[in-house]
């Protein structure tokens, strides 16, 4: 498979890999073996040879019909001309007898300018010549067969001849022509067939080179960006052509898988950092308290606060990571196999009767409309957390006195559920950021919060195959409230 | 109770292991699977605690599927770090009675090990649960209050019965959302609480007693003395 021409191990250069040949020596090993394939095995000859044959096959065809058309049209005219002269000759016997006939073949011979004609009208035995322009019986044909082709001397030259043997009673009759001028064409046509075989063979030849190497000038650059990818620089894509064919759909393919993986390394890059700056900042917060109070606090009653203000702290951060995990569990579409069929609708009902306790609590009013039944595919502890997380947010941001709404409803496409609040809404340059891990208002600052609520939200909807949209509840209004609705498609 | 912990990290196993003593238990300890399972199928425990991953080639889903292939019924409650719903299902399905995702606070391991430890006998189903001059009637869903009629919602209903049913014992605020909602979910905010305040204030008003006392850093009980 690999270039023996390459020291063992080392990476070959993909600047001409063998068109399409498989990439046998990609499997697991971390010294790719990516050298011009064999060249049976490669595709690029494959594909060569049999545009060759193809173009042999479609060439002998062409050259069958073309035969047919001219040298076999001039041999069926010459017969057919033959046997009607036969005929009439025959007929022209029966009329007036055998003298009759030898004036009919004198008659015929006078009127032949081209000199083509040959007729020769002997008696049963061969003997005697009755009438006719040959010398002789021609040699070798006395029996059988009616069609023949042979050489004749004619006109004192020995040509070519195609003849026709009617047996008259007490006669024999020959009739032909002369084909001299027909065998020069047939052997004019011949040698063109072999020439234009030859021009045919050059071509496809050539055409199989230019397939060859057209595959593979069109797979050098996915092998140029693979073999960079395996060897660690992700950032490569496969340059298009820009023509839009199969080659260029391929390329976007693999650009968008590549753009795909792209972006959930950017993810889990995002949430290293993530987790770098928000899980270290609490611990740093925590460790900096305990270890203050450690120094400085005189007596255990003082010590006890902060000890217990200490594990608060950590219950916060270990929330924070469960919440991380359940994000990246619901992307990474693991929980998928915990998927079952259930009711949405008692589900969203006591979310609603979970929260509005809380709504009360704090001077807020609950409304829900909800229908009968929502039946739904899908994790539900989920997609209640998600609905808790987007109840929770309205509830945090709604100022007392506010509204906070419930509602789903089947659409043709599937279920929507929507969670509106008329509190201060979201800043339209902050919604596009809403839904990043981590990330919160300016305003939000002061709330308490993980900032991974939406993020949550949204993976739970993209794990559904649904989506989250942000808007303005009430877009007039000074307070424009903030409505999420998260769409699931049907199951 | 005669409680088992099958743990295998020291640290963890030493503050249960006190903790639990602390709370009048007898703890045994075993560090791997293998002398977990032979300690609980040797010996009358009323409680295993065990962790979901452990050495020795048993873990704790292993064992429990074992103890209960051997008709040994003894509640078992998962302590593990892995903490994915299908996880716990898996759990709970080998044989494992409840499930605590680490880390944990002391005081929930310890209110589900009474919880589980003391459940309400089968035999006879109470048709009314009382504490003090509290009455829930579980036949005809009423509450009374000294012979008062108090008004619930359903929900209140299932709340209440579920703290009587563990009257004297600490319930914590999972507790209730598992028990009582039946979700898994980080609710964000103190929705429980909420909700345990209101009732609370159903019951207690115009009475000087209160019955709904708040544990401090772990959860709820209700109890007739103060």
């Amino acid at each position: 498979m690999s270039d023996p021409s390459l020291p063992a191990g080392r990476l070959p250069l993909p600047r001409r890999l063998g068109g399409g040949g498989k990439p046998a020596g990609l499997s697991g090993a971390p010294s790719l073996a990516l050298g011009p394939p064999r060249l049976l095995k490669s595709a690029g000859f494959r594909f060569a040879t049999l545009f060759a044959a193809m173009f042999a096959i479609a060439a002998i065809a062409l050259v069958a019909v073309l035969w047919w058309a001219t040298a076999g049209a001039l041999d069926r005219q010459t017969d057919a001309a033959v046997r009607a002269d036969a005929i009439a000759l025959a007929e022209r016997w029966r009329e007036a007898g055998t003298s009759g006939l030898a004036e009919a073949i004198e008659e015929r011979l006078a009127v032949d300018v081209e000199n083509e004609s040959i007729y020769l009208l002997m008696d049963a035995e061969g003997t005697r010549r009755i009438a006719g322009n040959l010398d002789g019986w021609p040699r070798g044909q006395t029996d059988g067969v009616p069609w023949f082709r042979t050489r004749v001397i004619h006109d004192g030259l020995a040509v070519d001849a195609r003849l026709h043997r009617l047996e008259l009673p007490g006669l024999r009759l020959l009739v032909g022509r002369d084909e001299t001028e027909r065998s020069e064409l047939r052997r004019l046509l011949t040698e063109g067939v072999v020439w234009a075989s030859g021009a045919v063979l050059v071509f496809a030849l050539m055409g199989a080179w230019l397939i060859r190497h057209a595959l593979q000038a069109r797979m050098g650059p996915v092998f140029a960006t693979t073999a960079a990818i395996a060897g660690g620089d992700l950032a490569s894509r496969v340059t298009l052509s820009g023509r839009g064919d199969e080659f260029d759909r391929l390329a976007q393919t693999l650009n968008a898988m590549l753009d795909r993986i792209a972006s959930l390394m950017e993810g889990v890059r995002g949430v290293s950092d993530a987790i770098a700056h928000d899980l270290r900042t609490p611990i740093a917060r925590a460790r900096a308290k305990l270890e203050d109070a450690l120094a400085t606090s005189a007596d255990g009653e003082s010590l006890r606060a902060v000890v217990e203000q200490g594990i608060a702290d950590l219950d916060g951060i270990s929330r924070i990571f469960q919440a991380l995990l359940r994000i990246a569990e619901a992307e990474a579409g693991a929980r998928r196999a915990a998927f079952a069929p259930f009711d949405l609708a008692p589900v969203l009902a006591d979310a609603a009767e979970i929260y509005e306790a809380t709504a009360e609590a704090r001077g807020q009013r609950m409304l829900t409309d909800l229908p009968e039944r929502l039946d739904l595919v899908g994790d539900r502890d989920l997609l209640l957390q998600a609905v808790a997380n987007l109840l929770d947010n309205a509830i945090k941001f709604t100022p007392p006195g506010g509204t906070v709404q419930l509602a789903a409803r089947r659409t043709p496409e599937g279920i929507e559920v929507t969670v509106a609040d008329n509190g201060p809404g979201l800043a339209p340059e902050d919604r596009a950021h809403a839904g990043e891990r981590f990330f919160r208002a300016d305003k939000a600052r002061a709330t308490p919060g993980s900032g991974l609520g939406l993020s949550l939200v949204r993976a739970v909807a993209h794990l559904h195959g649904g989506e989250v949209l942000l808007e303005d509840a009430a877009p007039a209004r000074p307070q424009p409230g903030l409505r999420a609705v998260v769409r699931l498609p049907r199951a | 109770m005669r409680i088992l912990l099958v743990e295998d990290d020291a640290e963890v196993a030493r503050f249960v292991r006190k903790g639990l003593q602390e709370a009048g238990h007898t703890v045994e300890h075993a560090t791997n699977g293998r002398d977990g399972l032979f300690l609980a199928a040797s010996e009358q425990f009323d409680m295993l605690v065990l962790d979901r991953m452990l050495p020795g080639g048993v873990d704790g889903v292993r064992l429990v599927e074992t103890l209960r292939s051997q008709g040994n019924r003894t509640p078992v409650l998962f302590l593990s770090a892995l903490s994915a719903v299908d996880e716990r299902v898996k759990g709970l399905k080998a044989g494992g009675d409840d499930y605590l995702t680490k880390p944990f606070a002391f005081a929930e391991l310890l209110a589900r090990v009474e919880a589980l430890g003391r459940r309400p006998s089968v035999d006879a189903p109470a048709t009314k649960l009382r504490v003090a001059d509290l009455e829930l009637d579980l036949l005809s869903r009423t509450v009374t209050r000294a012979g008062k009629r108090i008004d619930v919602q359903p929900r209140e209903f299932r709340l209440l019965e579920h703290l009587m049913r563990h009257a004297g014992q600490v319930v914590t605020r999972t507790m209730l959302l598992e028990k009582v909602w039946d979700y898994h979910f980080d609710p964000q905010t103190n929705v429980i609480d909420v909700h345990v305040s209101r009732l609370r204030q159903k019951l207690d008003k115009g009475f000087d007693r209160p019955l709904i006392h708040t544990v401090r850093n772990a959860g709820y009980m209700i109890r007739a003395e103060p």
